[in-house]
């Protein structure tokens, strides 16, 4: 099929000529006000990346008064809780989305996706108060003990209750509606002669979903993990509350650690130095090259399965 | 497969009824009409409530709404047309990179942006700042919904002398309505809560003021100073305040939600599936 | 005829608008007779430090109930406050830090350093059953904090608790996560009284702290003792004793144990005044920046500071200053128990007329310019 463009060129009123321009012209302004933020934030970090991007990109010391900033823990904790949480949170959301797009009797439908927005409307600050005064004695006194248990370092204690756990557990239920409501959409959207098509060859209703729904809605589902995990990566208020906000990588999931979002957070309001300020705002152009970085990937992934699964499939 | 679809989505619901029975429970014992109407009181005298914060953050949201809705739309229907382009590939990865920028780092930038060229604080500011979180939200999710409308009817619209303008507006966007809906509630409810963005912003104001160009107070800076506070009465505060932020973004959504829906009801009641025939409504 | 009714329609808006407006600020409350400034309302904003932010909030509120002044002011961090200030976004900022002779010199412009309240750190603890306050030395608080003292029941704790029967298990150090100006009170007692605090991590906002966990904001920290036995974190006394929370007695320069209460904390505030006082003769200008932890005086609690506003005359001009100061005059010695009430530590009378009388004399606002 060629585009739109190619159909009845001669009747294209003067407006018309515009569209193409208009639209472009709004996704225009994504790269350009990325940009803009990009310089700033390059200006800003310039006396730090300029001269001490090694010791920011690998070292692990971050000591204020001694000017001594390295990112590497909370690099490697903004990654590790933003792609736990993705693991843990994809699967219940699209659990939610295909219930209620297809599988629910037609009298859950509504109130379940009603739900599931009243959860993605909970501010941040929220959560982060549930989190600490909720969440948190849970884990300390029922959870935390019970996996110190179990053998492996993966659950070595203390048990403090803030911890990568605790940080992990909270983003995928901040995640969670984000992606479920984008993919019920997506399922929602699967043109019904699909489905019909898989019923009438004899498929179940969860072989219909399987084989004929969810391929279709592949490359929308994979936007609303990307938009989770989009906002894990920046997810500010709330985990700072809960993941303990301390300068070490974790070595267990009941370590406490710090994202990037976190130490902007903490430190921003009260930075006065200039070499500080620097300093933070070069850990915000990394979190933005990262944030890059982990897109380019995922999509290089989604692209690779994607040729997989244009195979002859089997309703192709 | 179906009792572990089941089974996981009554345990992606367990945080939602705990959280807001917390909500509930701390926060409904202050709610009153005067709570609702009032400017905040400071510590120490008796009364006081999220008035102007309420009012606050409905402006704060309609700038940002106003601002970053028609520029991600009209984003989301570039994204998703078929031609392939390369401001297409790189303006989807960048809404997804812009998406996960923390919100404090958007504010720092909306302050260098606005606040410091204007000299002082406003709403004006802290709209942008907003806007700038719901742009990429907005912009990605058209796209996807746009992408599932079946192009037959895109192209049975043009074969009928339909201007690109009509039938982006009266057919693929209706026809992607209710996900568009959907990811402008998702964008609006995130920036409805959003703290750190406003901070160095909106501002935030003890008194009423609805002057775009000046101080504006929100509800999220309210709850979040009240949250900190040594005193308990604050601190109530802050738990009635949470609770009325969320019926309001559960109620605009809602009401959003009905509008949208009703809408498109009638439309599938009118139009044949396969495209529509004639002038629309 | 249209015409006169068109302009007469547009005057009867405008003054409705006007009265809308004017309406609005008294929120219903009942405004008490307004001595008007000038005929106009004066709006200023301010922002900076949170730990004064309730009683400025209060301050403000009752200023503007009986002035036509209305300060908005916002706790956006001493930092945060210090930048807005040297930016020129606000009319005046608020810190709990004092500015480094660097930032002032780099400000492009004369900051003054206003102090307005005494504020100190406490010390909490959860070791249920305890029959008496904790005591504790600044050199045993350093060493806990650096991880040196790692059990309650360590040999250097029980010998400043003889009394007390303390339990053989860890010290669980709770720390604060964000960049506070409470921290910067906190660390810079103990790099006074710790060497090995003062070469270690040292004085700031933020610091390295060797051991322990993070808690975001008072809340955080008191949250996390709360909740695990055999915690210790220190936080800002107001929210200290407004949540009764138990407090260490810290032993001051004298040798004496003090409890974080009013008077001994207003003690190492005019302990420290008398002593720059004593230094500084008439006509120089003092410079009220001054750090009043381990304070000398046999009253004196060791871990405390003023908060200060900051005022840049030359950047917002005269009318703006004018405003500030007799603010400032009111607030500091005409606003009554406010301060207290709210379980703040006002700056001791005698400190606070000599303060306005400079800030007058600098500003070459007179007294009666109210």
């Amino acid at each position: 099929m060629r585009g739109p463009d190619s159909v009845a060129p001669g009747r294209r009123s003067l407006g018309d000529r515009f569209y193409r321009p208009v639209t472009a012209a709004c996704a225009a302004a994504i790269p350009l006000v990325l940009t803009m933020l990009a310089v700033y934030l390059l200006h800003g970090a310039w006396p730090v990346l300029s001269t001490h991007a090694g010791q920011l990109l690998t070292g692990s010391v971050w000591d204020v008064p001694r000017g001594q900033f390295g990112a590497l823990p909370v690099i490697g904790g903004t990654l590790l809780s933003s792609l736990l949480a993705l693991v843990l949170a994809t699967p219940l959301a699209l659990s939610v989305a295909i219930l209620s797009a297809e599988l629910a009797p037609r009298a859950v439908r509504e109130p379940l996706t009603f739900l599931v927005n009243l959860l993605a409307a909970i501010p941040s600050v929220v959560y982060g108060l549930w989190g600490i005064y909720v969440l948190l004695p849970f884990l300390r006194r029922t959870v935390m003990p019970g996996l110190m248990l179990l053998p492996g370092s993966l659950f070595r204690g203390p048990a403090y209750g803030p911890s990568l756990l605790a940080a992990t557990l909270l983003l995928a239920a901040m995640i969670l509606p984000f992606i479920a409501g984008v993919s019920r959409d997506v399922l929602l959207a699967v043109p019904r002669a699909q489905r019909e098509a898989a019923l009438a060859l004899g498929a179940t209703r969860w072989e219909m979903i399987r084989d004929a729904v969810l391929p279709a809605a592949r490359p929308g589902l994979f936007g609303g993990i990307m938009l989770g995990l989009g906002r894990a990566l920046g997810e500010t208020m709330a985990v700072t509350m809960v993941i303990g906000n301390r300068h070490a990588l974790p070595s267990s999931l009941l370590d406490p650690t710090y994202t990037m979002a976190s130490l902007l957070a903490n430190e921003f309001a009260e930075a006065s130095s200039a070499t500080h300020l620097a300093a933070l705002l070069a850990v915000a152009t990394v979190l933005l090259a990262l944030t890059l970085l982990v897109n380019v990937i995922a999509r290089w992934l989604v692209a690779r399965v994607e040729r997989g699964a244009s195979m002859p499939g089997r309703w192709a | 497969m179906t009792g572990l679809i089941w089974a996981g989505s009554i345990a992606a619901l367990a945080p939602l009824v705990l959280i807001v029975g917390y909500i509930l429970v701390n926060g409904i014992g202050q709610l009153t009409p005067s709570f609702l109407t009032h400017p905040p009181a400071p510590p120490g005298v008796r009364g006081g409530g999220v008035g102007n914060g309420v009012v606050g953050s409905l402006l704060l949201v309609a700038i940002a709404v106003t601002l970053g809705v028609p520029i991600g739309i009209g984003a989301g229907l570039y994204l998703a047309e078929r031609r392939p382009s390369r401001l297409a590939a790189i303006t989807r990865m960048l809404a997804d990179v812009m998406s996960g920028l923390p919100s404090i780092v958007i504010g720092l930038f909306a302050w260098e942006l606005v606040v410091r060229p204007t000299g002082h604080f406003s709403a004006w500011a802290g709209g942008v700042a907003l806007a700038l979180i719901v742009l990429p939200i907005v912009a990605r999710a058209t796209e996807e919904m746009v992408r599932l409308v079946p192009e037959t009817i895109t192209e049975a619209a043009l074969a009928l002398g339909f201007s690109r303008w009509r039938t982006a507006w009266q057919v693929v966007l209706r026809t992607a309505l209710p996900g568009v809906t959907t990811a402008v509630l998702l964008a609006l409810a995130r920036v409805a809560g959003e703290t750190a963005p406003l901070l160095f912003t909106a501002f935030g104001n003890p008194f009423w003021s609805v002057d775009p160009a000046r101080p504006i107070a929100a509800l999220p800076l309210q709850i979040y100073a009240y949250a900190l506070s040594p005193y308990d009465e604050w601190r109530a505060q802050a738990w009635t305040g949470a609770l009325v932020l969320l019926v309001l973004v559960a109620g605009i959504g809602f009401a959003t939600r009905w509008v949208t829906r009703s809408r498109a009801r009638l439309l599938a009641a009118v139009t044949p599936r396969v495209g529509r025939h004639e002038e629309p409504l | 005829m249209r015409r006169t009714v068109l302009v007469g329609a547009v005057l009867l808006s405008g003054v409705l608008l006007a009265n809308c407006n004017r309406g609005g600020d008294g929120s219903g409350e009942a405004r008490t007779s307004a001595p008007v400034v000038n005929g106009v309302r004066v709006d200023l904003t301010g922002a900076g430090a949170t730990f004064p932010y309730p009683l400025y909030a209060r301050w403000f509120n009752e200023y503007a109930q009986q002035t036509n002044v209305r300060i908005n002011y916002q706790s956006i961090g001493s930092g945060g406050g210090i930048r807005q200030v040297v930016a020129r976004t606000v009319d005046f900022g608020a810190t709990d830090v004092p500015m480094s002779d660097e930032e002032l010199v780099s400000a492009n412009v004369k900051v003054l350093h206003i102090p307005t309240v005494i504020g100190a750190v406490a010390l909490t603890y959860n070791l249920p059953g305890l029959k008496h306050p904790l005591r504790l030395s600044g050199e045993v608080i350093a060493d806990i904090f650096l991880g040196r003292v790692t059990r309650w029941n360590d040999p250097r704790i029980a010998a400043l608790n003889d009394d007390l029967a303390l339990p053989a298990a860890d010290i669980l150090v709770v720390h604060r996560a964000d960049g506070s100006g409470t921290s910067y009170i906190f660390s810079d007692y103990l790099a006074s009284v710790s060497p090995a605090w003062a070469s270690g991590p040292g004085r700031g906002k933020e610091v390295r702290w060797p051991v322990g966990i993070g808690g975001k904001g008072n809340e955080g920290v008191a949250g996390q003792v709360k909740q695990m036995i055999g915690a210790l974190g220190y936080l800002e006394v107001v929210y200290a004793r407004q949540n009764r929370l138990p407090v260490v007695h810290v032993r001051n320069r004298e040798g004496r144990f003090i409890s974080p209460m009013p008077f001994e904390i207003a003690s190492a505030a005019t302990a420290v005044l008398d002593s720059v006082n004593a230094r500084a003769t008439g006509g120089t200008d003092a410079d009220l920046r001054l750090s009043i932890v381990n304070a000398p005086g046999a009253q004196s609690y060791p871990i405390a500071s003023f908060t200060w506003m900051l005022l840049a005359p030359d950047a917002i001009g005269r009318a703006k200053t004018e405003q500030l100061v007799a603010f400032l005059r009111w607030a500091l010695l005409e606003s009554g128990d406010i301060a207290s009430t709210l379980g703040y530590v006002p700056l001791p009378s005698d400190a606070a007329a000599r303060i306005v009388e400079r800030l007058e004399r600098v500003t070459n606002v007179p007294a009666s310019s109210r």
